[in-house]
């Protein structure tokens, strides 16, 4: 296959050494410096290979390639697809492409089929073959068809509950191109805004557009984007840096890596766009290691960019010199911090330092740097090709455009959903969500990671922005939702997100070095029903200190778990102190097993199961728990067939 | 460059822009506790303890790396502060041996002095404590990680001043501690036992193993003087306890300010030792002899004259010491050429 970036003939003389300015759009709408039938057939049909419209006979077989559907086997079952194609005849008119995520994790692998948009869940290398008969026949293949918890089926894509409530504008190309391919982001659009950005506008113009769109970094802290840019752009440095913090930490979110995985090019686009507005002429992507895929995909990006005169000297002829270089972060959740960042690339020890000054007077190597979220530089060409107005038109007034949620916990649905700002948790948990698994009750909602805040049903009409978030103690962070059921208890969360926070502190200031330990073993006392009225006194102070001294965002967010659960959640705490009680008989030292002697039948089932031998009895007679062996597993509960087994 | 005015405490101070509130805060004579932050360091704001209130801001910022802004309202001892201040002096505690009766550091210690200064006992925080190793497989520094508070100042005087850079942060969270690489121990790391670490250590986690129960800080008496090594001519304080040099630090005055190599540091063991020269030997029938001064310089001036008048001045060689000044090698070479009558002076060039 021809690649749409090549010359299409001797005619074209694009290379980096040689850009020509048309480029990008000769590519898609082309040619332009010559005339030929044939030249512009190669590029239509490309451009339909890619976006397979409907009414031709080409089909496509498009099989999720996110981590979650290729850790569940989409990459045998590309395979068996293609072996399937092949044994159909259909190659000439059927292909079959392995793309970004879909969102749709937790029913993967997904495949989908266009241009009809059918769309089939759980997709195993067996059911290859009768895929392909749905190709060849037009009969859809209806045990592959998405069925919600009522049993309704909906086999096209657009009519799924998950996908019917989002409002896909930067997850669109994910799940439809291949991200390997530079050509499939070309064909799709990709790489306009940067021309319009060289061709037509001034620096100062992209940051006026980028201000008046009002988009808001989506790393969490939500300052203005255009405003860092300004910022950066006044700084009267020769050398400056645009960094892309791809180090997506927070435990539950995966909106980055969806996004890098599935369209790398959107991000690289973002970013040379955001160079020539500051006067940057050197990037660097920080992504985390535990990352391969998007690592690699990243790196792929690049390259095809470079090849193509898309990064590297006087771009599309420009005269502006761009380029990109990626670092590989060593798992440390404090490099998603700013300047904790900057040190890392620069070889030194993750650790912040204080500001000011801000990394837009003094960043990487002390020069004015813009640091931005992979999001946010995903939103950038969009807002340059859509226009401000039209893009304020979607979320609100303060937080305008889309937000992605990696939405999971003890949802229907979990997964990656990219709804306009301003939509409520309600519409989110319960929509596109499909509200709580198992048909148990709602209870709390764990936004922004360890950083974040949980909140309670009282907050289910909320609206989620930035604003209203943070009015609430909550933070929208970088878009992870940890859904929790009636089953989850709230001190235990507590626990677990300082546990986090406490294992990844840098360890630089006290009160987040020493604070966060002394907050964890407190809490640790209050999940074994050890603690007293004066430990929580003293973690309330704790939470105040920290949060008040310490010296980086990581420190002075991390009591926020703590703080909002103890706000909306206080009687817990007490029953844990006071009863040594836990509610949701979640933490194992405080739940007791014992066998209900009248409904025990004597199987011997628990018993057989019990891993430490603490349940005795004799056949046919009632069991009996020995509490000083028992360790809690509640392994007998889940054997017993006779709901004798009470956790109390 | 305009100048700030601010105030501190309700009292009004104009300073130069750039200044930080802890140095806007000293020139009023208001004092705020520090442990990470050195007038010779780059900016750190690590340990927190210097945290102040300022009118309007949610968070208490470090006075040692905020800079003092026009109209701005400071507190240095507000209920707030305070409040933080015992917070974090307890956490400090909470993970701190309970080991000042032994300490070398007891009475020149940051932490003792702050934790009487804010009524702060051991004990707010039960739970785990570190238990490393004291670490001293070397002849000159004990380090006791278990009391060591992270206040980095060790890492920045080994990289920024002495360019050595043998020390850094390692592990995380309540794991965090400062080691060498891999933790293979200062001898291997590469360290030159300047001491540097040592003298900026506001705490008893390093400390000079020669100095082990030699006395306290307050029984010690402090004689200023030029180290007897190199030309250099650092000032150094011999420190003195009963008639006895006990160790020695850098003045903090001089060409050397508070810096010293390892030799001016810790090489004053020759002082009290019994094998040290302390008058002039003559060898006499092959058994060396005291004698005078004046016996011993007749002895040298009669050898070296008999020597130039059988073979001539060139058959004398003389070798300079590094351990003496230029001025004094100047007299030397004077010596050879004019007196001695040799071209054969050369200067060891080591220590």
């Amino acid at each position: 296959m021809i690649n749409l970036m090549d010359n299409c003939c001797s005619k074209c003389t694009h290379s980096p050494a040689t850009p020509c300015s048309n480029y990008v759009l000769c590519r898609t709408a082309g040619p332009f410096c010559h005339t030929d039938k044939g030249c512009e057939e190669k590029r239509k049909n490309h451009i339909n290979n890619v976006r397979v419209p409907s009414g031709g006979n080409y089909q496509q077989i498009i099989v999720c390639g996110g981590t979650g559907c290729t850790s569940s086997g989409s990459a045998r079952l590309v395979d068996s697809l293609k072996e399937a194609v092949n044994e159909a005849g259909l190659s000439d008119r059927v292909a079959v492409k392995r793309t970004g995520c879909h969102g749709f994790c937790e029913n993967g692998p997904i495949v989908h089929i266009k241009p009809e948009g059918i769309f089939y869940t759980r997709v195993k290398p067996a059911d290859a073959r009768d895929i392909v008969n749905h190709l060849a026949d037009g009969q859809i293949v209806e045990r592959l068809v998405y069925r919600d918890a009522a049993g309704n089926s909906y086999p096209h894509f657009h009519e799924i509950p998950f996908y019917a409530g989002q409002t896909l504008i930067l997850l669109t190309n994910c799940g439809h191109i291949d991200p390997e391919q530079i050509s499939d982001y070309v064909a799709v659009g990709g790489y306009r805004s940067l021309v319009k950005v060289l061709q037509h506008m001034t620096p100062e113009q992209v940051i006026e557009e980028i201000q008046l769109s009002g988009l808001r970094g989506r790393g969490g802290a939500g300052f203005p984007t255009g405003k860092k840019w300004a910022a950066a752009r006044r700084a009267a440095r020769e050398i400056k840096y645009i960094i892309c913090n791809a180090d997506e930490g927070d435990p539950g979110a995966f909106m980055d890596r969806s996004l890098l995985e599935g369209d790398p090019h959107s991000v690289l686009e973002g970013m040379i766009i955001a160079g020539f507005a500051v006067g940057s002429h050197q990037g660097y992507i920080y992504c985390r290691a535990e990352y391969p895929l998007a690592i690699k995909r990243l790196k792929s990006a690049i390259q095809q960019a470079r090849q193509w005169g898309l990064l590297g000297k006087n771009i599309l002829n420009s005269g502006f010199d761009f380029d990109i270089d990626l670092k590989e972060g060593a798992g440390a959740f404090v490099c998603g911090e700013g300047t904790a960042l900057q040190a890392s690339i620069e070889g030194l020890r993750g650790m912040p330092r204080v500001k000011p000054p801000r990394s837009t007077e003094k960043g990487l190597w002390e020069k004015p740097t813009v640091l931005n979220n992979v999001e946010t530089l995903a939103n950038v060409p969009l807002i340059i090709q859509m226009g401000a107005e039209e893009y304020r038109k979607l979320g609100t007034e303060q937080s305008p455009g889309t937000k992605i949620f990696a939405l999971s916990g003890s949802l229907v649905n979990p997964g990656l959903v990219e709804v306009p700002m301003g939509k409520t948790l309600r519409e989110i948990i319960f929509g596109t969500g499909g509200g709580i698994r198992d048909g148990k009750a709602f209870k709390a909602v764990q936004l922004g990671g360890p950083s974040g805040g949980c909140l309670a049903e009282q907050h289910l009409d909320l609206p989620v922005d930035f604003d209203s978030l943070s009015s609430v103690g909550a933070t929208i962070g970088s878009g992870g939702m940890v859904v929790m059921d009636e089953g989850a208890c709230m001190v235990d969360v507590a626990r677990f997100f300082l546990a986090f926070t406490q294992k990844e502190s840098c360890g630089k200031c006290t009160p987040c070095r020493e604070g966060t330990k002394r907050m964890l073993e407190i809490l640790e006392r209050m999940c074994r029903g050890e603690a007293t009225l004066d430990d929580l006194a003293d973690l309330e102070r704790l939470c105040r200190v920290v949060k008040n001294t310490s010296l980086c965002g990581l420190g002075q967010a991390c009591p926020n778990p703590v703080l909002s659960t103890l706000q909306y959640f206080r009687e817990e705490y007490m029953a844990h102190i006071v009863e040594k009680r836990c509610p949701a008989g979640v933490c194992a030292e405080l739940v007791r097993y014992r066998i209900d002697e009248n409904l025990c039948r004597g199987c011997g089932l628990c018993l057989k199961n019990c891993p430490v031998q603490a349940i005795r009895g004799q056949r046919k007679q009632p069991h009996a728990i020995d509490d000083s062996r028992c360790i809690k597993c509640g392994v007998c509960l889940s054997k017993c067939k006779f709901k004798a087994v009470v956790r109390s | 460059m305009s100048d700030i005015t601010c105030t501190i405490n309700d009292k009004s101070v104009t300073v130069p822009r750039g200044t930080t509130i802890l140095t806007a805060a000293a020139m009023l004579g208001i004092d705020i506790p520090t442990f990470c932050h050195d007038p010779e360091l780059s900016r750190y704001g690590g340990c927190r303890i210097c945290v102040v209130e300022v009118k309007g801001w949610g968070q208490l910022p470090a006075s040692c790396v905020t800079e003092v802004r026009e109209g701005m309202e400071v507190y240095t001892e507000s209920e707030k502060v305070l409040e933080a201040r015992r917070t974090i002096l307890e956490l400090l505690l909470a993970n701190h041996p309970d080991d000042c009766l032994t300490c070398e550091k007891t009475g020149a210690c940051r932490l003792q002095e702050y934790a009487y200064r804010y009524g702060v006992r051991k004990g707010a925080f039960p739970g785990a404590c570190h238990a490393y190793p004291v670490e001293a497989d070397n002849p000159f520094i004990m380090r006791d990680m278990n009391k060591c508070i992270l206040c980095g100042k060790c890492v920045r005087v080994c990289s920024e001043v002495v360019g050595r850079s043998v020390i850094d942060f390692s592990f995380r969270g309540f794991h965090a501690k400062v080691a060498t690489p891999l933790d293979s121990g200062l001898l291997n790391a590469g360290c030159v036992f300047c001491g540097s670490c040592v003298e900026v250590c506001p705490v008893g986690a390093l400390t000079e193993k020669q100095r082990i129960g030699k006395g306290r800080p307050w029984e010690l008496d402090s004689v200023t003087t030029t180290c007897p090594y190199c030309g250099v001519g650092c000032q150094i304080n011999l420190l003195v306890k009963e008639g006895r040099v006990v160790g020695a630090n850098a003045a903090g005055h001089g060409v050397n300010g508070r810096h010293l190599c390892v030799k001016g540091r810790y090489g004053h063991g020759f002082i009290h030792h019994p094998e040290r020269l302390t008058n002039p030997l003559v060898r006499k029938n092959g058994q060396l002899h005291e004698v005078t001064w004046e016996e011993a310089i007749q002895e040298v001036v009669r050898r070296f004259g008999r020597i130039k008048q059988e073979y001539g001045g060139q058959a004398i060689g003389v070798l300079a010491s590094a351990r003496i000044t230029n001025e004094e090698n100047y007299l030397l070479n004077k010596l050879a050429r004019l007196v001695l009558g040799t071209n054969h002076i050369d200067h060891c060039a080591r220590l």
